[in-house]
């Protein structure tokens, strides 16, 4: 109010616009709502200095660097797009990619939908449910150091619980698992599985947003079990599905200490397990080529920002919001 | 065939309330015991696939140094061997010291916690409750920094660290938090817009400036949202590799992330059921503060709604 009585004042000189306010940009800035925004950049500015030095420089770094065959040691010249021409034709990047591209397109639906499935599982009111929950959700706070150490011990081909498991259940030859190139990929989407209840924490609160009314109001215009949740629950749950999604692919992207535990620098056997980022960690500080790995760097950035961008695009088709727009 | 089945229930008048028979109230009984069964069975798989893998890890932590870690059939619950004292000896172990590790650990969680909580508190206040120039756009930005795949970018990170001369030393671990994190900002922001406008024009009447309304009225009120937070960056902290991999070259200064990763892969050298002990042990300390904020946390994020 104050800053309305100050604002006429100051800008007293502008033309009135139709509506009757004075046509500064914007709205009218008074002294006070002047002190105000003063200080809220000062409030914002440890985030504003943050990201200039740690995400955009470093975005903006990595195009520079990438032209360049900086390393620690050598001193580094200007080689142009000669990084991206060698990338093209190094088939470890394209593996690299591939590997992580496959891994991003198994892993990311069915933790999708293992996921939710669990949720709406622990949403029901049962005796213990809580404690269920409990143990459900845990694994997702182990770190994936600890998570590999101790799957890379269940996998093993002759004396680990899955291979047992998967005699009693009568597969004669079960799979070498992490030791076979084929089945390396499909043991990492077999572990990251184990930690699936994180993504159910996330949707066990979406539905707990789900008003009990519109259940009713289902109920009594006859919907069944499937038609509740077909009409009621998911859509009401798209917005929490979207952002489930997009954080899992963002993950998925970035996988690292799984792979860099159960495969080495070289992405073990066969180099199955080469995932993208791994690739620009070994060719960055393994072998030194930092101008490289900061064309894949930037490569990445850019690939996993075209996702994005896609998935938003379209969300407006299968995301429902309530309050549109607000 | 459903319209058949379907025929009689509509000749029924539709405002006479109907008692079942006793025969449909055992059927529907039935049904409902069917349906709990099954509901646990489900559940209960879910749950041993998670914890037996524990529990076969604790077995073979307790297991002496020359007894076979693989036998032919998994032992999933520990009979056998109780040596309790393989974790002391984990945690001193010559090789790999992981109560220095440990000690190493909590100072980054703990400094990260700190700027965490001092950076993303302040940012957020300004976007929940003042006017400003460009809070939209900005506000916008701060979401689509949540989805930059920032480890993407530890090139750059290296090199700007690597000429500030902070290579060996914890700063590039612990300094970045100091400069926020859009993910937990955006979740205080959300928290403090709930907060009632008329305490801050009160305060505002009361002659308070900006910091005093922050300082004094609300991030206490935030303390919810806050130790949410401090509880996230905690275990990413606790869990984090890659960070340490990149900055650390001193056996001395390793965290237990590095530590557990370089006894694995140099497992000649160490013994496995030392290993398993001491996996078990990094386990313990992330599970401990996910327990103590459970509750909370599924309460909070449903409560502050992820449509933004």
């Amino acid at each position: 109010m104050l800053a309305g009585l100050t604002g006429r004042s100051r800008f007293r000189h502008l033309p009135r616009t139709a509506s009757g306010k004075r046509a500064t940009s914007g709205r009218a800035i008074g002294r006070v709502a002047k002190r105000e925004q003063r200080a809220a950049y000062l409030f914002l500015s440890p985030w504003i200095i943050g990201l200039v030095l740690f995400v955009v420089g470093p975005i903006v770094v990595s195009i520079v660097l990438s032209l360049t065959n900086y390393s620690i040691i050598f001193p580094s010249h200007w080689i142009g797009l000669q990084n991206y021409h060698t990338m093209l034709h190094d088939s470890i990047f394209w593996q690299s990619l591939a590997t992580t591209l496959t891994f991003v397109v198994y892993s990311v639906p069915l933790y999708l939908i293992v996921g939710l499935g669990l949720s709406l599982l622990l949403n029901m009111k049962r005796r213990g449910v809580n404690l269920f929950r409990t143990v459900i959700f845990l694994p997702y706070v182990i770190s994936g150091v600890a998570v590999a150490i101790l799957w890379s011990s269940l996998l093993n081909p002759q004396f680990g619980g899955v291979n047992w498991l998967l005699r009693h259940l009568g597969i004669a030859n079960p799979p070498l698992w992490l030791q076979s190139p084929t089945w390396a990929l499909p043991s990492v989407v077999l572990i990251g599985l184990w930690s699936v209840g994180g993504g159910a924490i996330i949707y066990l609160a979406g539905l707990q947003n789900i008003p009990a009314q519109l259940y009713e109001a289902a109920e009594v215009d006859g919907a069944g079990p499937w038609q509740r949740f077909r009409y009621v629950t998911f859509p009401m749950l798209t917005p929490t599905l979207l952002f489930v999604l997009l954080t899992g692919l963002v993950s998925a992207f970035q996988v690292f200490d799984i792979v860099y535990l159960l495969g080495g620098p070289m992405g073990g056997t066969g180099s199955a397990l080469n995932f993208y980022l791994l690739n620009l960690w070994t060719q960055g500080f393994g072998n030194g080529r930092l101008g490289y790995a900061s064309g894949l760097a930037w490569i990445l950035v850019l690939i996993s920002g075209i996702v994005i961008v896609a998935v938003f695009k379209g969300a407006s088709r299968w995301v429902y919001y309530e309050h549109e727009g607000n | 065939m459903t319209t058949i089945r379907q025929a009689p229930e509509t000749e029924v008048p539709p405002l006479v309330i109907v008692a079942p028979s006793r025969r449909q109230v055992f059927a529907r009984r039935g049904l409902a015991i069917f349906k709990e069964l099954c509901w646990y069975l489900v559940v209960l798989t879910v749950c041993a696939f998670i914890l037996l893998p524990v529990g076969w890890m604790l077995t073979a932590a307790l297991k002496p140094d020359l007894a076979p870690i693989y036998t032919f059939t998994p032992q999933w619950f520990p009979t056998h061997y109780w040596h309790w004292n393989n974790f002391y000896r984990a945690m001193v172990y010559p090789l790999f010291p992981f109560l220095r590790y440990t000690i190493n650990t909590l100072f980054v969680v703990f400094a990260n916690i700190i700027g965490i909580l001092i950076s993303c508190s302040l940012v957020a206040y300004p976007f929940a409750r003042m006017r400003f120039r460009f809070r939209e756009p900005l506000f916008y930005l701060l979401i689509i920094t949540m989805l930059v795949p920032w480890q993407a970018l530890i090139v750059p990170q290296f090199f700007f660290f690597y000429h500030l001369g902070w290579y060996g030393t914890y700063l590039p671990l612990i300094i970045p938090s100091f400069g926020g994190n859009a993910f937990f900002i955006f979740l205080i922001r959300q928290y403090m817009r709930s907060i009632p406008k008329e305490l801050d024009e009160a305060a505002r009447v009361d002659g308070m400036s900006y910091f005093q309304i922050y300082w004094r009225i609300i991030l206490p009120l935030s303390i919810p949202v806050l130790t949410v937070c401090a509880v996230f960056t905690f275990i990413w902290n606790w869990n984090n590799l890659l960070g340490p991999l990149l900055y650390l070259n001193n056996n001395n200064q390793f965290t237990i992330a590095i530590g557990l990763a370089n006894m694995f892969q140099n497992s000649a050298n160490a013994k496995t059921n030392l290993l398993l002990a001491a996996n078990l042990l990094s386990m313990i300390p992330p599970a401990i503060v996910f327990l103590a904020i459970q509750k909370r946390l599924i309460g909070g994020i449903a409560t502050l709604g992820l449509k933004g």
